[in-house]
């Protein structure tokens, strides 16, 4: 019978777990990066109850060559926390997801139990076709018959059409509101966050971890509904058609779950080597294509090509003994099938014999042993859909629970327009639970690392008793070694961060008691280093000013030395900025970042000054247009380079979280203290 | 940032053409030194589908004779007999999964040899112009969708076909009328499967594609989280994610209606001939004209019959894609090196470091000329410090002396022998570099070192580091020279990686050096200290070096102004001052700021 449901399956099955993507349409399980590009995808799952019957004879027969293949082990890329397959906390909040859709989800359950009923009832439909009217020559009764068993399956094809839409459209909807709850969630979290989480990582929960969790509630719940009710009533089916038989079929079914339960445990682990390979063989090529001018460099392509290989052959060891193990399973489960069905044949046979059974009740016995081992696979399949939704639940939750610790205060006011006087009154400032001397490094873009690492110790201070005021329309600059606390203190002023003691004042406001957009709108930074956002470069140029006319975006990039190069680009401000801005210069993109502070026209202004060196010429541009763009703004710089700051109209020394010295440039000279010092190493350097 | 546009709705996939089924044929070919197992998994899909071919004939036995003739030793038989067919077919289903599968993964073995082994050959110009992206996914996803094809879908597809037809001769064999009547649906059932395949596939792309933009998005604004919050820009970054997500929404939904609407009703179409089957071989039972037990049979070859269709419609798309795939694959490694040994190319042997550029000009791509008619002459030894604008030809001059690139005109010698008369191993061996972006690779600190030279002792190792500033640094980490660079290990500063680099090169101890930019993103202690590193290296070779500094401008012997891809100005340090505006303007501004301090 359900060779029709299998084959959909096994053609499922098979493509999922062969070709990944390149064929099997999946509305849940994307693959949108390449992490999750070799994990099957099972959505195929939704019921094909319209299989049918009759064909039962077929029973596994030729078939049932891939029922449940391999997939049923796969999980999702990536480590899970094993061992945990049911976690009730987490169930319960994931349902919560579903909520919303009660009624499309109730209606998915009524759906199941009818098509579930209506697909049980075919075989019995046909016992009475055989019994009933072709053993007693009713030829009226059989074409009766004929016309019901087709108003059954017209019925099923409109019940498992519906299901199948309804599931896939409650599934969509969670993955997309719940994306769309984690990239809010993302955007109030703290710098912090940031500093200390891969990338990669966080897009993996947005993305893969979002579709595990959908897999179960969507699809999961009503599976686990559907063979339910198909296992039970297959069941008592057959118990009421024929106890004795139907005991003795049933003796198959401890194999069954055996043979399923052993090949899970191992493709569990075979599965996950496959992944770890393949992940090898990306790695190894990843690295050695962006290495390949070193590679070249070095004459080193033999010993490469080598090393690659060693990987390459390791990912095709793996796969063939992960396939392996399918192609042991496969037929091991095609052959109990044929058990149950010899048992059914020889006892059943033999009680037909006996004139204990009839000839229809054998055939639908036929039928429904095959039906039956299909919700077995399919439940056990869930289990590890669940394993793998635990973990990413759990992972997604843990997300959603981070809470930012920068927040507007309940009663915030709006920041009115910053005349640009800054305060920092007694401040100091420890990073939550970090205590590594590099914390001012982390907080650069570079540091995409997980710094989990890190003991929650006692607060290190990055920042002690820092009192600094800024008249409106200074310039201060921020000096000292690496690690001092320039940046810090810069973050704080831009309530990127919140200080452990004191109080930065903005105006004479506290910078907690303001909203923080209506604070960072009128502050304004140049990164260290000039990150580019895809798109073109108008885009970047307007980040700040969505709403800017080219006009204004040209008079920013004058007024950043950047309209020259630009208007010489082959699409001018239309030109895509490639992946990370490799199309251009890094001088480039540091007078981009200069016109979108520029158009942004902030009051305050923080200057994280760049150390990346670019050619003299360019130089001597950014300094031009670095020097417009701090006329009549306060701005905080953070200066590498003492050349540049000789304007300031107040330079602070930061040293060990403290500011040390402070004054013009002339006054610390004289003064002879560490900023001689830096001065004169630098002067000397460039000797 | 890009506006994303509203997608429309994809047209249905296109057949597989000639020109595609060559590439396939192409792709089949690297079946051939597994032949044997190929082989062994065709003959023994032959073996599967006989059983399955006769199968019904012992259910046929099993309900007509065996029940139906109440002969209870050929009912024992033809079970037995089942039971034993299957566990020979289980057998033989191992055997063709495992031989298959073993050749369709050499298969991707080999390509992805292949194709590492010519990125490896490929000179600059092409990695110039392709992105890792693209090449990863070639080498993954495409090499893939190559070894599916040449392994599990083609052996299904032929076990499709021949079950197919085997399904079709004996059901009208057993019985013509009934077998035309049952095979009356399958045109149809064929129309929907290629139907179904053909749109949705396009659409699913879509689907995927969006999800990528989607991930884009995401990781755009995780990137620049530090831009996004300082600008105050998380609502307009919100709804441009919005738009996004709700239009992924719209496109899965109608990917889920198609799907919805036609995967039952292939189902619904098999099914529909089963009622015909019962119907009108029903009637023939009762009258006579057929047995019950041909009548089970009957059905079961039909199902055998439907199976295949479906799998073909799922099979051609994948053939199409195979083919794309392997189009892009064959791209690869059909690419030609702009670079490579002449025929008669000799080793260099050992040189002094002469090295001349004699009318050298060159184009990028043949179209943007960089280099205009340079001339000049490094003699063993000496300093030469190139300075421009960005832009200027300065990278283009430093990478043609290894050979990255080859002139478009005139010719570079090194003690007179011409660059493209000697073998590039040979040529490369002599020459250290160090360059702009500082790469280094997911290993050892020490393995990173000794990457020219991988049996260097460790003294040397050492030596090298010391040489370069950097032994200080790696002994404070936490294993020292075995501690692991990159992801898994630890990250090294802008610096450091820097120092690792120049380490990486004096140990290669070569005649001929190249520093391009060599001092950026670090701190001024940092640099100082390669500066030092740098100055120890220049000893005793002939050096490039891309100024960016005074003091490098001032040791060099020979400064090379370059403008706009021509050499404006040349001479020492003082020579330059008097004769040249354009460094003299540089030197100024430089200078000027100096006095300042």
């Amino acid at each position: 019978m359900n060779v029709i449901a299998r084959s959909t399956l096994s053609g499922a099955a098979f493509f999922a777990a062969e070709s990944k993507g390149a064929t099997k349409q999946s509305p849940n399980r994307e693959s949108g990066i390449a992490s999750d590009e070799n994990r099957p995808r099972n959505d195929t799952r939704i019921f094909h109850p319209s299989s049918f019957i009759f064909c039962s004879m077929s029973i596994s027969i030729g078939a049932a060559s891939a029922g449940m293949g391999p997939r049923s082990a796969i999980e999702d890329f990536g480590q899970y926390k094993e061992d945990r397959a049911f976690d009730f906390y987490i169930v319960a909040r994931l349902l919560e997801y579903l909520r919303p859709h009660w009624r499309r989800m109730a209606a998915a359950l009524a759906l199941v139990l009818v098509s579930s009923a209506l697909t049980l009832s075919a075989p019995y439909l046909i016992k009475i076709a055989i019994d009933e009217n072709i053993a007693r020559g009713d030829a009226a009764g059989l074409a009766q018959v004929a016309l019901l068993l087709a108003g059954v399956f017209v019925a099923i094809y409109f019940a498992t059409a519906a299901l199948q839409y309804l599931l896939s459209w409650v599934g969509q909807k969670i993955l997309a509101t719940l994306r769309a709850q984690l990239f809010r969630h993302l955007q109030k979290l703290p710098l912090g966050y940031h500093d200390t989480h891969i990338v990669g990582v966080t897009i993996s929960r947005v993305i893969n971890d979002v579709s595990v969790i959908n897999d179960l509630l969507s699809q999961g719940v009503v599976t686990f509904a559907g063979d339910a009710v198909v296992l039970i009533g297959i069941v008592a089916v057959m118990l009421s058609m024929s106890p004795k038989l139907a005991l003795i079929t049933f003796c198959v079914l401890p194999l069954m779950m055996l043979a399923t339960w052993l090949f899970a445990r191992q493709a569990q682990v075979a599965f996950r080597q496959t992944r770890a390979r393949i992940a090898a063989v990306v790695g190894d090529l990843a690295e050695n294509i962006s290495g390949m001018r070193v590679i070249q460099a070095f004459a080193q392509e033999e010993e490469t090509q080598e090393h690659f290989d060693e990987v390459n052959r390791a990912n095709r060891d793996a796969h063939i003994a992960a396939m392996t193990l399918s192609f042991i399973f496969l037929p091991t489960v095609e052959f109990l099938g044929i058990l149950a069905t010899g048992i059914v044949l020889w006892f059943g046979g033999l009680a037909v014999i006996g004139d204990e059974l009839t000839l229809g009740v054998v055939v639908a016995f036929l039928a429904y042993v095959t039906r039956f081992f299909q919700p077995i696979q399919e439940l056990s399949q869930l289990y590890t859909t669940m394993q793998a939704a635990m973990a990413g639940g759990e992972r997604v939750l843990d997300l959603l629970d981070t809470q930012p610790d920068v927040r507007d205060v309940v009663d915030a006011i709006e920041m009115p327009p910053i005349i640009g006087r800054v305060e920092l009154r007694d401040v100091s400032f420890a990073y939550r639970g970090s205590a590594t001397e590099d914390a001012e490094a982390r907080m650069s873009f570079r540091a995409e690392r997980e710094i989990s690492s890190v003991s929650p110790v006692a607060p290190n201070y990055v920042l002690r008793d820092v009192n600094l005021v800024v008249e409106p329309g200074q310039t201060v600059a921020l000096v000292g070694p690496t690690g001092a606390g320039k940046t810090s203190i810069a973050n704080l002023i831009a309530r990127l961060y919140e200080t452990t003691d004191g109080a930065v004042l903005i105006d004479g406001y506290d910078v907690r008691a303001v909203a923080q957009r209506s604070l960072r709108r009128q502050t304004g930074i140049v990164p260290q280093e000039p990150f580019l956002f895809a798109g073109t470069i108008a885009d970047n140029i307007r980040f700040g000013h969505l709403d800017a006319t080219p006009r204004e975006i040209e008079d920013a990039a004058r007024l950043a030395n950047a309209h020259e190069f630009i208007a010489a680009l082959p699409d001018g401000y239309g030109t895509a900025i490639q992946e990370g801005g490799v199309n251009l210069s890094v001088g480039q993109r540091q007078l981009i970042c200069i016109a979108r502070a520029a158009l942004a026209n902030p009051r305050i202004l923080i200057l994280d000054e760049a150390t990346a060196s670019v050619d003299t010429l360019t130089e001597m541009l950014i300094q031009d247009a670095l020097a417009r763009l701090l006329a009549g703004r306060t701005a905080i710089v953070i200066a590498h380079r003492l050349s540049t700051i000789r304007n300031a109209d107040l330079i602070c020394v930061v040293n060990d979280g403290r500011i040390v010295e402070r004054g013009r440039h002339a006054e610390l000279l004289a003064h002879g203290g560490l900023y001689r010092q830096l001065y004169e190493r630098q002067f000397v350097e460039s000797q | 940032m890009t506006r994303a546009q509203t997608p429309s709705v994809p047209a249905p996939l296109p057949l597989p053409e000639p020109n595609s089924l060559r590439v396939l044929w192409r792709a089949f070919g690297y079946l051939r030194p597994y032949w044997r197992t190929t082989l062994g998994a065709y003959l023994a899909l032959v073996g599967i589908n006989a059983i399955a071919l006769a199968v019904p004939q012992f259910i046929r036995w099993i309900v007509d004779r065996g029940i139906g003739g109440k002969d209870t030793p050929l009912l024992f038989g033809a079970v037995a007999a089942l039971l034993a067919l299957t566990l020979v077919k289980g057998a033989l289903r191992f055997l063709e999964g495992r031989w298959s599968e073993t050749a369709s993964q050499n298969v991707a073995y080999d390509l992805r040899n292949a194709m590492h082994r010519k990125l490896a050959a490929l000179s600059f110009s092409y990695h110039d112009r392709t992105e890792t992206g693209q090449i990863l996914s070639r080498a993954v996803q495409d090499v893939d969708r190559v070894r599916f094809v040449t392994g599990r879908a083609f052996l299904r597809l032929t076990d499709g076909v021949v079950l197919m037809l085997g399904s079709a001769a004996m059901l009208i064999w057993m019985n013509p009328r009934l077998a035309l009547l049952a095979l009356a649906t399958l045109p149809f059932l064929a129309h929907r499967a290629f139907h179904m395949a053909r749109r949705l596939r396009p659409l699913s792309l879509a689907v995927q594609q969006q999800l990528a933009v989607l991930t884009t998005r995401l990781e755009q604004n995780l990137r620049g989280a530090r831009v996004v919050k300082a600008f105050a820009q998380e609502d307009a970054e919100i709804a441009r994610f919005d738009r996004a997500n709700t239009q992924w929404f719209d496109l899965s939904v109608r990917s889920s209606r198609l799907q919805a609407i036609n995967e039952p009703l292939i189902n619904f179409i098999a099914n529909l001939s089963t009622v015909i089957i019962i119907w009108y071989g029903g009637t023939l039972v009762m009258q006579g004209h057929l047995t019950l037990g041909e009548l089970v049979s009957f059905t079961t070859y039909l199902a055998q019959l439907a199976q295949p269709v479906r799998r073909l419609g799922q099979i051609i798309p994948a053939l199409a894609i195979a083919s794309a795939a392997g189009t892009r694959i064959f791209e690869i490694l059909d690419a030609q090196s702009e670079v490579r040994d002449a025929p008669d190319a000799l080793p260099l042997p050992p040189v002094q470091g002469r090295v001349r550029f004699e009318n050298v000009s060159f184009a990028y791509f043949r179209r943007h000329r960089v280099l205009d008619n340079i001339t000049f002459d490094a003699r063993s030894g000496q300093i030469v410090a190139l300075l421009g604008m960005t832009g200027s030809g300065k990278s283009t001059i430093i990478n043609l002396i290894p050979r990255f690139y080859d002139a478009t005109e005139g010719r570079i010698t090194i003690d007179d022998y011409d660059l493209r008369r000697v073998t590039l191993n040979s040529l490369r061996d002599q020459i250290g570099i160090v360059l702009q972006e500082t790469m280094l690779f997911a290993t050892t600190i020490r393995e990173n070192i000794a990457f020219g030279r991988p049996a260097a002792r460790e003294e040397e190792i050492i030596k090298a580091a010391r040489a370069a500033q950097a032994h200080d640094f790696i002994i404070a980490t936490p294993n020292g020279y075995a501690t692991l660079v990159g992801e898994r290990g630890i990250t090294l500063s802008g610096g450091q990686r820097q120092r690792v680099a120049i380490a990486r090169a004096l140990l290669k101890d070569p005649r001929i050096l190249i520093l391009d930019d060599a001092t950026s993103s670090v701190d001024t202690e940092t640099e100082q200290l390669i500066q030092k590193a740098l100055e120890r290296l220049m000893r005793g070779r002939t050096s490039f070096i891309i100024a960016q500094r005074l003091s490098t401008l001032r040791m060099a012997d020979l400064i090379l102004v370059l403008e706009k891809g021509r050499i404006a100005a040349r001479g020492t340090h003082e020579e330059l001052l008097r004769t040249s505006g354009l460094y003299a303007e540089i030197y100024h501004q430089q200078l000027k700021r100096k006095d300042e301090r």
